[in-house]
């Protein structure tokens, strides 16, 4: 078995892996990062969304072999210091869940988006959240928090410089 | 599910690539994006017994200028293609059709090469490329050999890339200052297209292609040559689906397609031409 050696939210593990396994089962399985979730086979619903090398992935079809020597983000690791991530602050502030199966995905892809757009429309927040899918929301409130995580994720950069 | 177990390679040169190809024969599968590869294999659809990764190949990514030509390297991804300022400027149907594929998620990995090669009829990649009149750089144990668009797309899921061969790089004849458009029709968000039309354009002059109008990337050369012999957008986006052959599914069915292809390329004329 190949031995791989991958940053996962900032710690560096090295495991032997079969070929085959998917990043999702690594993360999950090997690493017990159960944060990521599995929702579709079919790679639609988004849900195990995570950062490779700082780009939104879906990480049912990467295989883990493939990260070596590369680093992954999960959901798990974007809190620092046991504070929210402005995203997932904004996600709770504007209710944007209910079962929350989709959540850890659409918050990872929301971070990439504007990351890449900080300053996107409603228009373009729904189109780049287009590849995850909530089946009980209408997506309604996700589109406002991604707004309102976007500010928030702006202002906390000013204020890091300042 | 899991794929079936497989050996797998990433070898860092095209030389080790196309070696480890040659000594595994049939049973061997390259990866790409792994976007169509991956969801194939978790299916079971394919097992192949030994996987050969071409992303640890650099030579294999970018886009350069090559005078009258850009060159994009097979593993491209089509969130880089979608961006490129080079793309943009010289092939523009192409970053625009680039920016339609799946979502952000698969576009980061996804990869120009692997969607030419994977040849999906209904995929958004072809008709630019068939439109812009590109070549396809395809590399074997016998060298190198350039393959013209037209001739790439063999049917559904077939190619000219033969057993033991590597897509490298696509070469787009440069067309600066033409116009372009990608409409692309779908129903719901995040579709593969039910009907899409790629049109390049410059004065009295169109090369249009069709996606998902049969089982290969198709020209619609009744409108080109309606456009030459100076028709109305209108009048000649009316002989869009002449020669075709549309398959009928559940997004429907093949007159449905062939009426969806004359308005898509009259969108598509008035948008390249600027109207
Ligand atoms: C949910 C979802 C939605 C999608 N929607 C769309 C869409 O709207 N439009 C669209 O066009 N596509 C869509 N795709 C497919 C996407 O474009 C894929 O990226 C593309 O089809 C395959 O590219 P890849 O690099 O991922 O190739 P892979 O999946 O790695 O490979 C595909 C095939 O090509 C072969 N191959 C790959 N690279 C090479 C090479 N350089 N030389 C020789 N052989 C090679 C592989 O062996 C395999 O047979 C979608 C995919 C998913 C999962």
């Amino acid at each position: 078995m190949p031995r791989i050696s991958v940053k996962v939210d900032g710690v560096t593990y090295s495991d032997d892996v079969e070929p085959r396994t998917l990043l999702v089962h690594y993360l999950r399985e090997t690493l017990g990062k159960v944060g990521t979730v599995i929702g579709c086979d079919t790679s639609n619903c988004g849900a195990c969304t995570v950062h490779l090398d700082g780009r939104s992935v879906k990480s049912c079809n990467v295989l883990a072999v493939q990260a070596d020597g590369r680093e992954v983000t999960t959901i798990e690791g974007l809190a620092t210091n046991g504070r929210l991530h402005p995203m997932q602050q904004a996600f709770h502030d504007c209710h944007a869940l209910q079962c929350g199966f989709c959540t850890p995905g659409m918050i990872m892809q929301a971070v990439d988006l504007v990351t890449e757009n900080p300053n996107a429309s409603e228009a373009e927040i729904r189109e780049g959240m287009e590849g995850n899918l909530c089946r009980c929301t209408g997506y309604h409130n996700i589109v406002k928090a991604v707004q309102q995580g976007a500010s928030a994720t702006a202002s906390a950069a000013g204020g890091e410089q300042s | 599910m899991i794929p079936t177990a497989f050996d797998y390679v990433a070898p860092t040169s095209l030389e080790d690539a196309l070696s480890a190809l040659a000594e595994a024969g049939d049973d061997a599968k390259v990866l790409g994006g792994g976007q169509s590869l991956l969801p194939v294999l978790r299916l079971r659809l394919n097992a192949p017994e030994k996987i050969v990764d071409l992303s640890r190949i650099d030579s294999l990514r970018g886009i350069s200028d090559d005078g009258d030509t850009i060159v994009i390297g097979a593993m491209t991804t089509h969130d880089e293609v979608a961006r490129s300022e080079l793309v943009r400027e010289h092939a523009a149907v192409l970053a625009e059709a680039a920016s339609t594929v799946a979502d952000p998620q698969i576009r980061h990995r996804g990869t120009l090469g692997g969607a030419l090669v994977h040849a999906d009829p209904a995929g958004d990649l072809g008709a630019p490329v068939l439109a812009l009149d590109a070549e396809l750089v395809v590399v074997g144990a016998g060298g190198e050999r350039r393959i013209p668009a037209g001739e790439f797309f063999q049917d559904l899921f077939e190619t000219a890339v033969g057993e033991g061969e590597l897509l490298t790089a696509i070469r787009i004849p440069k067309h600066t200052g033409w116009g372009g458009a990608y409409e692309k029709f779908v129903r719901v968000s995040h579709q593969w297209s039910i009907v899409a039309v790629a049109a390049v354009t410059r004065d009295g002059e169109a090369k249009v292609a069709l996606t998902n109008m049969g089982s290969t990337p198709l020209r619609a050369s009744a409108v080109e040559s309606a456009i030459a012999d100076g028709a109305s957008v209108k009048d000649a986006a009316a002989k869009a689906a002449e020669g075709t052959n549309p398959p009928s599914d559940l997004n429907g069915d093949s007159d449905y397609r062939a009426h969806l292809a004359t308005v898509l390329t009259r969108r598509a004329l008035a948008r390249a031409m600027g109207g």
